[in-house]
Parts: C-alpha cells; sequence; structure tokens
C-alpha cells in the first residue's frame, strides 16, 4: 500500500526525494527480485491478501480469549485507522477523539437496551442495520460541529479544545440523566448485535465482522487517501497557508477531517458496544485515549497499514504484558532486537551481550556471598525464563521499595545513555540491561497493568525522537519552522 | 451577601492556584510556541514532594520543626525537584524534536504525562494521600469578617502566589535572564544570532515554570488536603484554560486568566452545580475562543510565512 511503489508520478511527493529511496532499497539479488515482486502487486490483491489471512487465522483461533483479543486487536486497528484521517493526513491534534468513540459505544447502547424504556421494560431494541446508521450519522454531525468550533483554533489551542471535549463527554455519560444514560454504572444487557433475523454473539462472529469491517475501511482509506481530498488534507498538513493560497477549501476539509474521523470512531464505538454487552464510562477516559494515539504513533502516522499494524501490536503485547509467561519474550525480545539492530558491528554486539551475561552471574555472585536474604525472592517472570534468570537476577525477600530505587535508577540509566557516545554508550549499556532485567522481575512485572501505561507512555516518547514514521510511515521532507 | 463574599475570596484562592499553574504553561508556550500537556502532572509530582518533606519532618501530628520553617521546606524542595523534572523534561524530550513537525513535541508530551502519572502510581501506589493540614496548621486562626472567613491557608495562598506573580514580573522585565526570554520569544533565530544562550535560557524558563507549579502542587495539597496521582490532568485543563483566556504568552494574562477561572469555578460550585462545574469551566473557553481567540491581554499572532 506505499504510494513510491508505481513508477508513475504522484502528485504530492517530491520526485527526487522518491526516488532517492528506490535508489537505495532496490538493492541486487534477491532483494531485489522481491522488491520487483511486491511492486506488481497492487494495492486490493495485497489487502485481499491480508484479508484472506485473517479469515484463516480466524479458522485457526479455537479459544474463546485469543479471539476476544483478537477482536480487541482488529478494533484498537480500526480506531487508530479513524484517528489517522484527522491527526495523521489533515494535521490536526484530536485529542477528543474518545469522545466519538465513546458517542458510538453509548448510541448503539442506548438504541439496543431498555434505556428508552421505564421502569426496566421497553426500550428502543432496533436491529443493528437501523442502529448504526443512525448513530455513524449523528456522530458524524456532532464531528462537524465539533470541527466548526475547531475552525477558528490552531495546533496547539485545537489539542486542549479537543482534549475538554473529551472530558465534557465524560461529565454527560456520568452526570446527565442517569435514567438513560445509566450514570457510573454504564448500561449494561445490551441486545446482540441483531438484523434481518440473523445475529451475531460469539466472539469469532465478532473477529469476522471486525475484519470484514476493517478490510473495507483499509480499502476506503486508500480511495480516500489517493483521491483529491486526501491530497488536499496532506497539503493543509504541511502548510495551512500555501493550501489556503492554493485555493484549497481549508474550513470545509478541517471540518470534513473531524467528521470522518468522528464515523470511524463511532462505527468502533458500536461494535465494542456490542461486542461487550455492556458500556461503562470508565471505557472511555483518557488512558484509551492515549493507547489509541500509541498505536497510530507506532504504526505510523499518515500510513493506512501502519494504522493497523499499529493496532495489532499494541493490542497483542498489552495482552502479552499482563501474563507472566509471555511477558518476559517481550521484554527481552524488544531488549535483544534493540541491541541487535542498533549495535554493530558484531563482535560489539557480541562484546555487549557476554558483558550483560557477565555481569549479572558475577553481580548474583557477590551479593549472595554477601548477604542470602538479598537474593531471597524469585524473579517475577514465570516458565523458563524464570528459572533461567533464577541465578542471575538480584530479588530480595522483599522486592517493592528495591524495585522503585531500581526503576529511578533505571530512568537515570536511560537518559544517560542518551547523552554519551560511542564505547562510552556501549559500556553503559551493560549494565543499564542488568538494572532493566533486576527492575523488571522485581516490581514491573508484578504490576502489569501499570507497566503496560508506563510501556505506552514510554512508546510515544521514544517513537518521536527515534523514529517519527513509526514502523510503516514515510519519512516526511519537513519545512523549516519559521 | 456573606456568601457572595465568601465564594470570591474561595475563587480568589483556587484562581490564584490556576495563576500559578498557568504561568507555567504560558512561559513555555511563550519560548517555545510549545503546549507542555505534562505541566499538570508536574504539579502533582509537586504535590507529592511535598507530602514526603512533611513525612521527613515526622508527619502531620508530630513535625519536629516550626511549621513556618516546615512550609519554607516544603516549598523550596518541591520547587527545586519540580524545576529539576521540567530540565531534564525539555532536556531529553523535548531538544531533540525543536526542528520536527508541530505535532511530533505535542505527542511526546502525552507520552511524557502519561508516564509521569503511572510512575508515581507505580512507586507511591494508587491511594488517596491526605496531607492532614488541620493538624498541624491551626487553619480556623484566620480573618473573621462577618459571616466571611479568610483562613489561615487561604491567606497564604494568596500572599505566596502574589508574591511569586511580583518576582516573576520582576524577572521578565528587570534582569538579563528576563530580557533574553523575552527574545526568544520573540525570534529564537534572532536571538541567537545576537549571542543568546538559546537553550540555557529556555531551560530556565522550564525551571521557573515548573518550580512555581510544584509551589502550587503544594499550597494545593495544604488547602484540599486530598493527593493522589492522577490530580494533574484536570488542574493542568483548567490551569491551560485559564492561560488561554488570559492570552497565551503573555504573562499578567495568566495571572488574570487564572483568577478568572478560579472565580468561574467557585461561582458555579456554589450557585449553579457542583457537577457541571467542569463543564461551565470548558464553556468560557469554547467562548473565548470564539470571541476573541488571542484572549484578554494577547495580541492577535501575526502569521509570518
Amino acid at each position: 500500500m506505499s504510494e513510491a511503489a508505481d513508477d508513475s508520478p504522484s502528485i504530492g511527493v517530491d520526485q527526487w526525494v522518491a526516488r532517492s529511496g528506490d535508489r537505495r532499497d532496490q538493492g541486487s539479488g534477491w532483494r531485489k527480485l522481491l522488491g520487483q515482486a511486491e511492486s506488481r502487486i497492487g494495492w486490493w490483491q495485497r489487502l485481499a491478501l491480508v484479508t484472506l489471512f485473517g479469515l484463516i487465522v480466524g479458522q485457526l483461533l479455537n479459544n474463546v480469549n485469543v479471539q476476544t483479543v483478537a477482536f480487541n486487536s482488529l478494533l484498537y486497528a480500526i480506531l487508530s485507522l479513524g484517528l489517522n484521517i484527522a491527526v495523521g493526513w489533515a494535521g490536526l491534534l484530536d485529542l477528543g477523539y474518545i469522545a466519538f468513540f465513546g458517542f458510538g459505544a453509548y448510541g448503539y447502547a442506548v438504541f439496543s437496551s431498555t434505556a428508552f424504556g421505564s421502569d426496566g421494560s421497553g426500550g428502543a431494541h432496533l436491529p443493528a442495520i437501523e442502529s448504526i446508521p443512525i448513530v455513524l450519522v449523528a456522530a458524524g454531525i456532532v464531528g462537524a460541529i465539533i470541527g466548526l468550533i475547531a475552525l477558528r483554533l490552531s495546533g496547539d489551542y485545537l489539542a486542549i479544545v479537543t482534549l475538554f471535549v473529551g472530558q465534557a463527554f465524560m461529565e454527560v455519560v456520568n452526570n446527565v440523566d442517569p435514567g438513560t444514560l445509566g450514570g457510573v454504572n454504564g448500561l449494561y444487557g445490551l441486545d446482540p448485535l441483531h438484523s434481518f433475523g440473523g445475529k451475531i454473539e460469539s466472539p469469532l462472529g465478532f473477529y469476522y465482522l471486525a475484519l470484514i469491517i476493517t478490510a473495507a475501511l483499509a480499502a476506503i482509506m486508500h480511495l480516500l487517501d489517493t483521491s483529491r481530498t486526501g491530497r488536499a488534507w496532506r497539503a493543509l498538513r504541511d502548510d495551512p497557508l500555501a493550501a489556503a493560497a492554493m485555493t484549497i477549501p481549508v474550513k470545509k476539509l478541517k471540518v470534513m477531517a473531524f467528521s470522518f474521523g468522528a464515523i470511524v470512531g463511532a462505527l468502533a464505538g458500536t461494535l465494542f458496544a456490542a461486542q461487550q454487552d455492556t458500556v461503562f464510562p470508565t471505557n472511555f477516559t483518557a488512558n484509551v485515549l492515549i493507547l489509541i494515539y500509541a498505536c497510530l504513533v507506532l504504526g505510523g502516522v499518515g500510513s493506512i497499514a501502519g494504522a493497523i499494524m499499529g493496532g495489532l501490536v499494541v493490542t497483542i503485547g498489552e495482552q502479552m504484558l499482563s501474563s507472566p509467561n509471555d511477558a518476559g519474550y517481550l521484554f527481552y525480545g524488544l531488549i535483544l532486537i534493540a541491541l541487535v539492530v542498533r549495535i554493530r558491528p558484531w563482535r560489539k554486539l557480541g562484546a555487549v551481550l557476554a558483558g550483560v551475561l557477565a555481569i549479572g552471574f558475577a553481580a548474583h555472585g557477590i551479593v549472595s556471598a554477601i548477604s542470602s536474604s538479598a537474593v531471597a525472592g524469585s524473579p517475577g517472570s514465570g516458565g523458563w525464563i524464570g528459572s533461567a534468570l533464577r541465578d542471575y537476577v538480584i530479588v530480595p525477600a522483599n522486592p517493592a521499595t528495591y524495585g522503585n530505587i531500581l526503576y529511578v535508577v533505571l530512568i537515570c540509566a536511560l537518559v544517560a545513555i542518551v547523552r554519551l557516545h560511542g564505547n562510552r554508550r556501549l559500556l553503559a549499556v551493560i549494565p543499564t540491561v542488568y538494572i532493566a532485567a533486576c527492575c523488571w522481575e522485581s516490581r514491573l512485572i508484578v504490576n502489569p497493568s501499570i507497566t503496560t501505561q508506563i510501556m505506552i507512555g514510554a512508546i510515544l516518547i521514544v517513537t518521536m525522537a527515534a523514529r517519527p514514521q513509526g514502523l510503516l510511515g514515510t519519512a516526511r521532507v519537513e519545512t523549516v519552522q519559521p | 451577601m456573606t456568601e457572595f463574599i465568601q465564594t470570591i475570596v474561595n475563587g480568589l484562592t483556587t484562581g490564584c492556584l490556576y495563576a500559578l499553574i498557568a504561568l507555567g504553561y504560558t512561559m513555555v508556550y511563550g519560548v517555545l510556541k510549545l503546549l507542555n500537556f505534562a505541566h499538570g502532572d508536574v504539579y502533582m509530582v509537586g504535590a507529592f514532594i511535598g507530602y514526603f518533606v512533611m513525612h521527613w519532618f515526622g508527619g502531620p501530628t508530630a513535625i519536629v520543626i516550626p511549621v513556618p520553617l516546615l512550609l519554607l521546606i516544603m516549598f523550596a524542595v518541591a520547587s527545586i525537584g519540580c524545576g529539576l523534572l521540567g530540565v531534564a523534561m525539555e532536556r531529553f524530550a523535548y531538544r531533540p524534536l525543536r526542528d520536527a513537525p508541530r505535532i511530533a513535541p505535542l505527542i511526546t508530551a502525552l507520552g511524557i504525562s502519561f508516564m509521569l502519572e503511572n510512575t508515581v502510581l507505580l512507586l507511591f501506589g494508587g491511594f488517596t494521600r491526605s496531607y492532614q493540614t488541620e493538624s498541624f496548621v491551626s487553619i480556623s486562626s484566620g480573618i473573621h469578617l462577618g459571616g466571611v472567613t479568610i483562613d489561615t491557608v487561604q491567606i497564604m495562598i494568596i500572599v505566596v502566589s502574589l508574591l511569586m506573580m511580583l518576582g516573576l514580573q520582576q524577572i521578565v522585565h528587570r534582569t538579563t535572564l528576563g530580557k533574553s526570554m523575552r527574545a526568544v520569544a520573540s525570534d529564537r533565530e534572532a536571538a541567537e544570532m545576537l549571542g543568546i544562550n538559546v537553550n540555557r535560557t529556555i531551560a530556565l524558563t522550564f525551571f521557573i515554570g515548573s518550580a512555581m507549579a510544584g509551589v502550587a502542587g503544594v499550597m494545593s495539597g495544604l488547602a484540599f488536603d486530598q493527593i493522589t496521582n492522577t490530580i494533574g490532568f484536570l488542574a493542568g485543563l483548567k490551569a491551560f484554560t485559564a492561560a488561554v483566556v488570559g492570552g497565551i504568552g503573555s504573562v499578567p494574562g495568566a495571572m488574570i486568566g487564572g483568577i478568572v477561572i478560579g472565580l468561574c469555578e467557585s461561582f458555579s460550585l456554589s450557585y449553579i452545580s457542583t457537577e457541571y462545574s467542569d463543564l461551565i469551566v470548558f464553556g468560557i473557553l469554547i467562548l473565548v475562543m470564539l470571541v476573541r481567540p488571542q484572549g484578554i491581554f494577547g495580541r492577535p499572532p501575526l502569521q509570518k510565512v
């Protein structure tokens, strides 16, 4: 789905810059052949392949929990696709996006429950084919209204006003009309997703539905991205003043971006409410918003494939973190990948890895010789990782305070590494990795929910500093800010 | 009438706190054109630092040093701690992004805010801590005029905030640092060419702004008694509103804006509804944005091509 792949001149991409990437990436031998084969496949063929893959995966998922995780990852993929419209294409930092997600969920909920009835009976109970379009149209209108307010505001002001929109949504669902919206208790006992006599209730059914919606959205997004509107959005993002000078209707496009984003967010909301069977105000806090941002930023702001990829990676990562057996793979795997990617040549990498192993066993040996109670605790990881690390990390019997101190030390060490260069940095990496391992085993893995949040924050900061285009995005040639 | 005056007093107190936080927003925005979302969390960290300093000196019921000295130490430690936190934030997260697209530092700021909030949650737990101010400060022995009470903590907040704002005004207008801050705010590149150490100026701006947020954190702990790791979000949001209402980038604007927001909030709390006070503040923000986007004291921005 990359734009620079085909040879025809494309509007909005500087030809020389586009070609320079090709020249470097084309390579030789099998890489070139693979690249040529890839460039012959059109975007819709790729999408069909990925969707087919998703269908096959669905056939292989036999556990309800895994099916739910698969559904959630697609839900976040849809959410980040919607966020991508305003943030990635139009360049508007929309922090009220979560309100549209909530709007969709609550919209579906009031139409599919006893909310409009009296004394716990009655209610609208609309079929999904009626309720979802109503909710989506309403969301589009609300999005347009907020977009109209946002017209007066540029960049940062917009961010804070939309952040307030999210906050206002929370206030409304918590306080306004508890009879209909359920207040803090939320709405529960929603109808299953039903239309034309059929209904979807099983997690696998929702997974397939989400897969179809994701694929359809990806296709729509691609068409939108390459359309006149998509190009105009990107022009608006890169320089609003120049875009206005080129007679691009800036105001209309901003409102459209908000409105489209709101519709996609609300669609995700209806799916979420139907699958959960309940909606609570706490489903739509700023934490969830930041999670969606993490998906989009990690995958690559402005990239469709990136938005989907980010949703999958972040949700699956979050799920892995919450299980002590799998979290280790994620954490040590990430460290290993980071070391392998960043440290060249191979002999230096070997030396660092050997150093990391040596320092751990040495430190464990010394500390256990001094005091046996200092190493009395066991690593938080389960499985073979836990037993392999038993004689490596230092975990005292009561690790909470020790882990806290290590955490602070770890942050300081990471900050120090950024400042160091060359061989000193390599030397500093060795103890830092060891501290990270000790801190992980003694404190972080014990609190998976907090650790997840910290890592999401870290994803945002690190991605912006190290690779602003994310995993799959294309780097933008920026004009210097005035 | 009594209730009316009491409402004004309460509004002034919270308004002073919002103003102190808003000053940090407005100063950072002035020099960097950056909206530092993490500023509200710096305020939260300040409240926690004050709490732990108080417990270091024996805890609320058994304080081992004179109370005024304790308060002074709390303010000093919180302001230095938060100031250093602000400098570190600028140095390691924002400085590498100075020439990046506008959206990048905003996303970084979100990440920092999230990390600070959850780091405090990890280190100190998510339960509510109480300053128990009444057990070491005789709150009720304030000023009584008719039925209106201005308690000790309120007096302290108003006096300390006014002193700090006056001090800041002096720094900005009378010192070399203030001059370089204004120069960097109006044109960073030109300032650099004229030999102003831009990095140092920006770092010091972060230091001063965050230090004031730290003091505000301690004072809010003393006044509202309860602190958790999430108090920064809403306080930061309202303080930002204050900065915008006053005109972002303007120091007196932030002070007036803070007091305006504080008064609005306290009036809606006592006369309209406790539940919708946040929505009312939000409504004011929208109104100001629509009617006078540059705020009370701000100048309309000139867009350079």
